[in-house]
């Protein structure tokens, strides 16, 4: 445990001399504050359309989880590969540290990172609360970012177990873009089209875990355990794909 | 105290490192010579718990490689080749993350033990991108001395330091070697000589050589090499000194050097110089050449790499 703590600090601590990562959570802060800003915008102009309704938060958490696709093989892309190339991976394989508490430790330095960056974001719903009348309806609130929270997680997972079969960082970040694409978007059309089988292809689909539930104010425990497994999947490929340099 | 029996390692089809045995004990530091791509740091990457051998077996302080990694791992002070350090860290930060990873209880006092031991102590607060190489090197054995291992195996650790530092490190090695087990890789000839206790040759993955430098050249030299040099022009001197009883090889180095071997233990030096004063030249110098430690590693790695071309 203390070895994970000892890599995730200094993981976090990477992030903030990274330009990549403030570059990433500037482009994420401005773009969610577009979208913040329009949706009150036509909101308000509509405002007799509306029949008493209020903005909720699922305005900023939709566009959310959709940049994350994006943007987070930029922040996954060098967790491991960085290492080989620097010849820094030979010290931590010498280290007396396992191979997962490495991977764990690269991926839990990234959720902090990205917890921090979502903590930042807690802005929107935060003003949205002083605009509307009672207030944002709290629940729907925890619920949709609990769902970022996962997605994040899940993400992370996966970018990290990518990062760790390249040396080369970049081909990790298209690998890993590729990944979520699919996973996000493309894995759920078998679904449209199988006769038979459907029911695999629709509960792989990631988006739907989020959209259709979590972000419109759902907590099942099925898409908690969905998030958390691919999570699990992530880092296990990555400490798979460790030990099996050292064999190599 | 190192182990090693019939230790192998393949990289597909090319085998780097093939069956090979030695012992290195507490005390004592062993050095392993050869040339580029002889299978040094392979070996030395296996021992570190950095990858399993193919086959064979090693021990490093007691413990199996393979089955007691960890163990190993934490027993081992390692220098790899290239330098492994994280250039967005400042020295301090470097050695702290390591000394956490280690589990060390007193991580600062040690970070500056370390950094003490290897003469940066006034640099720890700097970034290591804005180091020199013979500083790195420095950060990187002071990375290896952190936790006090009780055994420390250094890649290539002189490489790149400046003539004082190569001192410096080499005196720190030496001392560190009265307690510890030394396992140091070189290709610098007259470092394995003046600093290790004994000396593996090692070319293609073989092991060619195990002595210590004097017994080494003792057993390969087979005859006694003599120089000399006279005043003025040694043209018809070889003739003469052919004719002494015992003298071998001689050969005529430069205008007034000639050189000549004889078998030990019938030295033939007072004859040769009565010989030359008695043709009337001016003897100058007469000096007895030991055959280097270069000389035998290449005698000893020379007929593989003729072979292979």
């Amino acid at each position: 445990m203390q070895n994970i703590w000892t890599i995730a600090r200094r993981e976090y601590k990477v992030y903030f001399n990274s330009p990549i990562a403030y570059v990433i959570s500037l482009l994420i802060l401005i773009v969610l504050g577009i979208m913040f800003a329009l949706n009150i915008f036509f909101f308000a102009q509509n405002a007799s359309q509306n029949y008493g309704s209020a903005p909720d938060i699922s305005m900023i958490t939709g566009p959310f989880a959709f940049i994350l696709v994006l943007s987070l093989p930029a922040l996954t892309m060098r967790l491991v590969s960085e290492e080989h190339r620097m010849g820094t991976m030979e010290l931590l394989l010498t280290a007396p540290l396992r191979d997962w508490e490495l991977v764990v430790g690269k991926w839990l330095g990234s959720f902090l990172f990205m917890l921090t960056l979502i903590g930042f974001t807690l802005l929107f719903p935060i003003i949205l609360n002083f605009m509307v009348n009672p207030g944002i309806d709290q629940g729907l609130m925890m619920s949709a970012y609990l769902g970022i929270i996962l997605v994040s997680a899940a993400f992370l997972g996966i970018g990290v177990g990518i990062s760790a079969m390249f040396t080369n960082q970049f081909a990790a970040f298209f690998a890993t873009l590729i990944t979520f694409v699919v996973l996000w978007w493309m894995i759920g059309f078998p679904a449209e089209v199988l006769p038979a089988g459907a029911e695999v292809f629709r509960y792989l689909d990631m988006k739907t875990h989020f959209y259709d539930t979590l972000n419109a104010g759902v907590i099942n425990l099925s898409d908690i355990i969905y998030f958390l497994s691919l999570t699990a999947l992530g880092l296990f490929t990555g400490s798979i794909s460790i030990e099996s340099r050292r064999w190599r | 105290m190192i182990r090693v029996t019939e230790l192998t390692k393949d990289y597909g089809p090319r085998r780097a490192v093939d069956h090979i045995t030695f012992e290195a004990q507490q005390g004592e530091i062993l050095g392993f010579l050869g040339p580029n791509g002889a299978g040094k740091t392979t070996t030395m990457r296996v021992l570190a718990g950095y990858m399993p051998p193919t086959l064979g077996e090693a021990q490093v302080a007691g413990y199996d490689v393979v089955d007691e990694s960890l163990e190993v791992r934490r027993r081992v002070g390692y220098l790899p080749e290239t330098v492994p350090l994280y250039p967005d860290m400042t020295v301090f930060d470097y050695l702290k993350f390591m000394a956490d990873l280690r589990h060390l209880p007193d991580a600062e006092d040690r970070v500056d033990d370390a950094l003490e031991m290897v003469g940066m102590e006034n640099r720890s607060e700097g970034y290591i991108s804005n180091l020199s190489k013979g500083m790195r090197q420095r950060v990187g054995l002071a990375q290896a001395l952190l936790h006090k291992p009780e055994v420390l195996i250094l890649d290539e650790p002189t490489i790149g330091l400046d003539p004082a530092q190569v001192v410096d490190v080499r005196n720190l090695i030496r001392e560190i070697g009265k307690e510890r087990t030394v396992l140091l890789s070189t290709h610098i000839l007259s470092e394995a000589q003046q600093l290790c206790d004994r000396v593996l040759i090692i070319n293609k993955g073989c092991i060619v050589a195990e002595d210590t430098p004097d017994n080494l050249r003792g057993r390969l030299a087979g005859a006694e090499r003599v120089m000399l040099r006279v005043r003025g022009e040694a043209d018809e001197l070889p003739g003469q000194i052919k004719k002494i009883p015992g003298v071998q090889g001689v050969k005529l180095l430069s205008d007034d050097t000639i050189e000549f071997q004889f078998a030990p233990g019938q030295d033939v030096r007072p004859a040769v110089a009565k010989t030359i004063v008695k043709a009337g030249y001016d003897l100058l110098e007469l000096r007895q050449v030991g055959m280097s430690l270069e000389e035998i590693f290449l005698e000893l790695t020379r007929d593989s790499t003729v072979s292979e071309e």
